[in-house]
Order: structure tokens, then sequence, then C-alpha cells
């Protein structure tokens, strides 16, 4: 192992309660490479699964673009989408869904203030699909805060949904 | 510095090979699980391991999504799968594998996930992210890696158990 802090916990969460959304903000620079786990659902109705969103430094703005994997046990495909206004973060089970998704996001160079931030994300719903994202952000600012919600919009993560955000240091 | 990413049991397998690899007594004062494994199997009939919790043989399923080099597909299953080039495959080469298990002692049912791939430099290969779950409540406190189909995990094969805990 490097001599420095690596796959840090830098901020956990378990949700006590329905919340709109999950903010890791004041993320320290001093890692190279930020992980983020999702385990949970949504407050969605149904025993399917929701694309499940992500957002960084509160940017709302055109500048995200994305390219996806996905197999849902009969067929596959494969989209992307650019300029859009988030990312996605792979997948949320729906309310009655007997499989929590689980969610994990890889974040490289997540401090440089010289390239736009690339994320790759691996997404598993066990009864609807599993998924490989990769996302670009197109700015050159430090990441400082992440935020994961369902949509953004008005359904929410479910209570008892974890989180955790963790720093990769390379030395 | 934090008690994370902490291996917890590694096996590597000796001459004449094994039945299957056991990691039991596994602690739960962790948050999460990672499951490396690099296998080859002595014969030539197995493609695969099952990987198993609790010694529990049943309520596995799985959705994957499979490229070959030429084609890709997605189905489903009932187990775990780690892939396990047997000895059809180029000498010397061993599949490789990845789970990740989050809460694994949470009373929910255990989502899994899995990238797991053959590469021989051949004119096969095969390359798998799947979602896998075992829908049972229990804490998860022993894994079982076991050939799918036949013939044992060959020498130099080897497995490793980390643990992760977020505070």
């Amino acid at each position: 192992m490097a001599a420095g802090a690596t796959y840090e916990p830098i901020a956990t969460t378990t949700l006590s309660s329905n919340q709109n959304d999950i903010t890791f903000s004041s993320i320290p620079s001093t890692y190279t490479d930020l992980v983020i786990v999702f385990n949970g659902k949504s407050t969605n109705a149904g025993s399917s699964s929701n694309g499940m969103r992500c957002r960084v430094n509160s940017d709302t703005g055109s500048n995200y673009s994305q390219t996806n994997l996905n197999g849902n046990g009969s067929t596959t495909s494969s989209s992307r989408d650019t300029s859009i206004t988030y990312f996605e973060f792979g997948e949320i089970a729906q309310t009655d869904n007997t499989a929590p998704s689980q969610n994990i996001m890889h974040i490289m160079n997540y401090a440089n203030t010289t390239t736009f931030k690339t994320i790759l994300c691996r997404a598993d719903t066990a009864t609807v699909v599993t998924k490989a994202i990769v996302s670009l952000y197109r700015s050159t600012n430090a990441i400082t805060s992440v935020t994961l919600s369902r949509d953004f919009g008005t359904n929410q993560i479910k209570a008892g949904s974890t989180a955790t955000l963790y720093g990769i240091a390379a030395a | 510095m934090a008690n994370t990413y902490k291996l917890i049991a590694s096996s590597t397998v000796g001459a004449g090979g094994v039945s299957s690899i056991d990691f039991s007594s596994i602690p739960n004062t962790y948050t999460d699980l990672v499951l490396f494994t690099s296998l080859r199997c002595t014969n030539t009939s197995s493609n695969g391991v099952y990987i198993t919790f609790n010694g529990s043989g049943s309520s596995y399923s799985q959705i994957y999504f499979v490229g070959t080099g030429s084609v890709m597909a997605s189905g489903s299953g009932s187990q775990i799968v780690h892939r396990m080039v047997d000895t059809n495959a180029t000498a010397s080469t061993f599949s490789n594998s990845f789970s990740y298990i989050p809460n694994y002692t949470s009373s929910n049912y255990k989502s899994v996930s899995t990238d797991t791939v053959n590469e021989n430099n051949a004119t096969s290969a095969l390359m798998n992210i799947n979602a896998e779950l075992w829908s049972n409540t229990a804490a998860i406190n022993q894994i079982t890696i076991a050939p799918a189909s036949g013939g044992d995990i060959a020498q130099y094969s080897s497995v490793y158990l980390y643990a992760i805990k977020n505070s």
C-alpha cells in the first residue's frame, strides 16, 4: 500500500428518511481520484428501476455527456447523450424491487484545474439491468461537491439507502 | 490511516489443484467486501466457478452482459459466476474477475457487481458485466468458490478477499 492514506472514507450516509438528494460537499483536494459507492432504492412506485442522476459542483449547465452499455437479461443496447444537465449514476431500484441497486463511480483526477473530468460508473440492479457508463464533465474546475439524486425532481432516494465517498491517493 | 481496503483472506493454489476455496469466519466489522479471482481449471469442461455465501446453494440470481469480441448478448442466470478458463485455453492464461459486495452484513438482500473476463490471445474471448443478487437477509460470513461444471481449480490460481470500511 502507498505511504499515504488511500481508499480513505471521506464521508458516508445512511438515509434515516426519504431524501431528495445526497450531497458530498467540501471534498478535499488532497486525493487523486474519488470513488462513490451507492446501495439503495428510490421512492418511485413499482418493482423495476429508474435512472439515477448526478451533478458535480452544483453545476446545472449543459456541461455533461455520457455513453452507456446496457444488458437487461434478454437484449443489449448502447446509447449516448451530449450537452445534458446531469450524468447518469446508473439505475436506482423502485421501492418494491427486491434487489437494491448498487452503483460504483470512479472520478479520475478530480482536483486538477487543467482538464475536463472523466467519470466511470458500474451500475447493477439484479432484477432489471447491468450497466457500464462513461461520462464527461466539461469543466476545468476541481470537483468539490457531488450530488446524487433520483431525478432532480419529485422522486426521492428511499430511507435506508447508503452512500459513501472514498478518496484514492496515488502516493 | 483508516482501516479500509484491507486484505482479510487469500489463497494461492498449489500443485495438484483444489476442488474449492473457502473463506470462513469473515468478520462483520467492515462495510463492503471485494473479491478478486484469477482462475484456471484442470480439465476441458469448466468455464466458470460459482460464488456461494454461507454454504447456501440457493436464492441467487443474475443478469449478465457478455461480449465475445464479435457479438454481445444479455441473459439471466441463477448463480453468481466468475469465469475460469479450462485447459483448452492458451497455456499460462487465467480468467480474472472482480466482485463488489456492499453492505454484506445488512439485513437486506445482498447485491453483487461482477466484472469477469477470459482473454487468451485466441479466436474467442469473453468479457462480462453482471448484476447479481443473493436473496437472503443473513450477514455474509463465508464465501466459497467452486467449479461450476467439473474439474478442479488449477495450480497458480489465486483468490483475494478485501474488506472496506466506510468510517
